[in-house]
């Protein structure tokens, strides 16, 4: 990288920097060279970040007004609404964040699916990102028992009894987990502890997770390896910067819409009930975000398999990169892969309608195909396809109208349907 | 641009796609109210509100709790906006236990601006007890706890039928077409003129389940009118700003041949 040989202009920067060279990171994030034809699929990166910064924000001064315990939590989050200065605001881009940041991260996994971003040599990039979700599924699971409402108490509930489900040794894990013999105020000042405690470790993976980016910098619509710095790139501020402020800026509009204008719509009415062990509400639905794997949970007619396809759901993702044999990242240039993305797509958005769905019937049914078809994708289909998959002659860069070596009329025609698709 | 429609589509599908749920499951329409409060502007009708806590005061009141109300915010902005003198003769109709006084004891008096709404019963045992074994929920979120909330609350006040033939009711539970499962435990609380309304308005069924619902709508979302105010203003700002950062981008983005 070119920012090797920064020097500091002036005498004091010098000094310092030679001791902590946090100027040569700075002009490092300055001129970090970026691919050019980056598209705005690809702002969700500085969209997530802004996200965690405000959670963790919102949540800080959250924490200062909330009591956890069994008997006052519901109220605290009550006195949060009316008395405190701004409250309802607070907490209402609080929840509502929690989902803005859940919606941002599955279009950056999509976006990162679509374009082959988890291709070497981007793996460890990808397993870090993974990891963030595994932990940012935690700490929402964990947020949303906080307010002590139905939802939240028979939630808890329900997912820490999936541990159960471990032969021999499960009912111990789950009464460590509660500490207790059922979900009351232990669990829930745990609760509390861990949500506040895992943001930051989040928090720190993100840095990892942008360090790993900026070794071999971004991938690019186009998924070809470029140049750094060449005619191909452009220095991260301030075009990159620009464009992820605009995108930003319009993602902030959406966020703002659901905290003014219908900040429950995304949260279950129960959870406006306060705990109560006694009575189970008619169903127990988890926030829209986790319904996916809730389908994939219940699809499964015995309980520990249910829990290993939930917990494999996850771990496929994370070993995609060596299930993906194809040599070509970007979809553009594989035909097949195209569609079959797509169909990645509305089968997971058929899981997700099935999770908010009773268990029953044809709903059941048709939960289980989707879970099957999400597995044959991963582990059958995209081994598979790498090898046999036709793909489209790949350009050499992406200023240069050269494909595939050699001048060719149909690749002039690629093109500009390349641009198209950008 | 072709990006940023394909974005707004996919977001508008997901928000489609979320309420459908919210909506999907579900027994018979409710009935649809035009609250004043829905909207991007939506506030409340102020004699509404009042008629409401009336209503509520007199009717409900005897035997469902708003815990998480107090009398000060009667007369806050954005509320029933009662007058302070008003609101403290409010108040002053409750009697709240307060102490220990300088010699240990425990002492009634009558309630201030700052107490919370004095609840019908001492405890949770109290009101099932008195109540059949039904616990008459607390109001303070009772609009947001309901799926279809305002609208579900109004259709279930005039929800109240003979039961269809064949539903055999035990005695002390009611028929009612939008409850969950049809059988209620509360009889149909409203009648026509159960109240007599100060400002001259019929005091109808429908009439009072409106003020009724609109009154728990602001028990539960005491801050509403400020939100929307609130939020309107932050949506104009942030569409002003992104037109700003839009140009300036491309300008930015001028200097190179890429487009963005």
């Amino acid at each position: 990288m070119s920012d090797h040989d920064y020097q500091p202009s002036s005498r004091l920067g010098k000094w310092f920097n030679d001791r902590l060279p946090l100027l040569t990171l700075s002009n490092h994030l300055q001129e970090y060279p970026t691919p050019k034809n980056l598209n705005y699929w690809w702002t969700f990166g500085g969209i997530l970040t802004f996200c965690l910064i405000t959670q963790i924000v919102t949540g800080i001064i959250l924490g200062m007004h909330y009591i956890a315990h069994a008997d006052l939590a519901f109220e605290s989050v009550e006195h949060i609404m009316r008395d405190v200065n701004y409250g309802w605001l607070i907490r209402y881009v609080h929840a509502n964040g929690a989902s803005m940041f859940f919606l941002a991260v599955y279009i950056h996994i999509f976006r990162a699916l679509y374009y082959g971003s988890y291709k070497s040599p981007r793996e460890v990039i990808w397993i870090i990102g993974m990891i963030i979700y595994f932990l940012m599924m935690a700490t929402a699971f964990m947020g949303y028992v906080l307010p002590w409402g139905q939802m939240s108490f028979w939630g808890a509930t329900v997912i820490t009894n999936l541990f159960s489900a471990v032969p021999f040794i499960g009912e111990s894990i789950t009464n460590w987990l509660w500490g207790g013999y059922a979900v009351d105020n232990p669990t829930l000042t745990r609760f509390f502890s861990l949500h506040y405690l895992l943001p930051f470790l989040i928090l720190g993976l993100v840095i990892l997770h942008i360090w790993a980016l900026h070794v071999p910098g971004n991938n690019n619509p186009i998924g070809i390896d470029i140049k750094k710095p060449s005619n191909d790139t452009v220095p991260f501020h301030p075009y990159i910067v620009i464009k992820d402020l605009f995108a930003l800026l319009l993602f902030l509009i959406v966020f703002a819409f659901f905290v003014f204008y219908s900040p429950n719509i995304l949260g279950h009415a129960d959870n406006y009930i306060e705990a109560d062990p006694l009575v189970t509400p008619a169903h127990i639905v988890p926030e829209w975000y986790l319904l996916p794997f809730y389908a994939i949970l219940r699809s499964v007619p015995d309980k520990l398999l249910g829990v290993i396809a939930m917990f494999a759901s996850i771990f496929v993702l994370v070993i995609l990169p060596w299930l993906d044999t194809s040599k070509v990242r970007s979809a553009i240039f594989r035909p097949i892969y195209k569609q079959l993305y797509w169909f990645l797509v509305a089968d997971v958005i058929i899981l997700g309608y099935m999770g908010a769905m009773p268990a029953e019937g044809t709903y059941l049914i048709i939960a289980r195909v989707a879970t099957i078809y999400y597995f044959l994708h991963f582990l059958v289909i995209l081994p598979f396809l790498g090898n046999k998959e036709k793909t489209l002659d790949v350009p050499l860069s992406i200023t240069e109208p050269v494909l595939g070596g050699y001048p060719n009329h149909a690749k002039t025609k690629d093109k500009t349907t390349i641009k198209e698709n950008l | 641009m072709r990006i940023i429609l394909k974005l707004l589509f996919f977001l508008t599908l997901l928000i489609n796609f979320s309420t459908l749920k919210v909506f999907a499951a579900g027994s018979p329409e409710l009935l649809k109210v035009d609250w004043t409060f829905k909207s991007f502007f939506g506030k409340f009708d102020r004699a509404s509100l009042q008629r409401g806590y009336q209503v509520y005061n007199e009717v409900c009141a005897s035997c469902h709790s708003i815990k998480y109300l107090s009398y000060r915010n009667l007369m806050e902005k954005g509320g029933p906006e009662f007058t302070e003198e008003e609101t403290k003769a409010i108040a002053s109709n409750f009697e709240v236990i307060d102490g220990p006084n300088s010699t240990g004891e425990m002492f009634t008096r009558s309630a201030r601006l700052s107490d919370k709404f004095v609840s019908p019963y001492a405890n949770d045992e109290e009101a099932k007890s008195a109540n059949g074994g039904a616990y008459p929920p607390d109001m303070s979120v009772l609009v947001k706890a309901r799926k279809g909330g305002a609208d579900y609350i109004y259709s279930l006040l005039l929800g109240y039928e003979d039961p269809p033939a064949g539903i055999e009711l035990d005695d002390g539970v009611y028929y009612n077409k939008f409850m969950y499962g049809n059988k209620i435990k509360m009889s149909a609380p409203l009648s026509d003129d159960i109240v007599e309304y100060s400002d001259g308005t019929k005091a109808t069924t429908e009439q009072m389940s409106k003020d009724v619902v609109t009154f728990l709508m602001w028990a539960a979302e005491p801050h509403l009118e400020q939100r929307h105010k609130f939020g309107f203003r932050v949506i104009i700002y942030l569409l002003i700003i992104s037109i700003l950062v839009y140009f300036s981008m491309k300008k930015i983005w001028s200097r190179i041949e890429s487009k963005v």
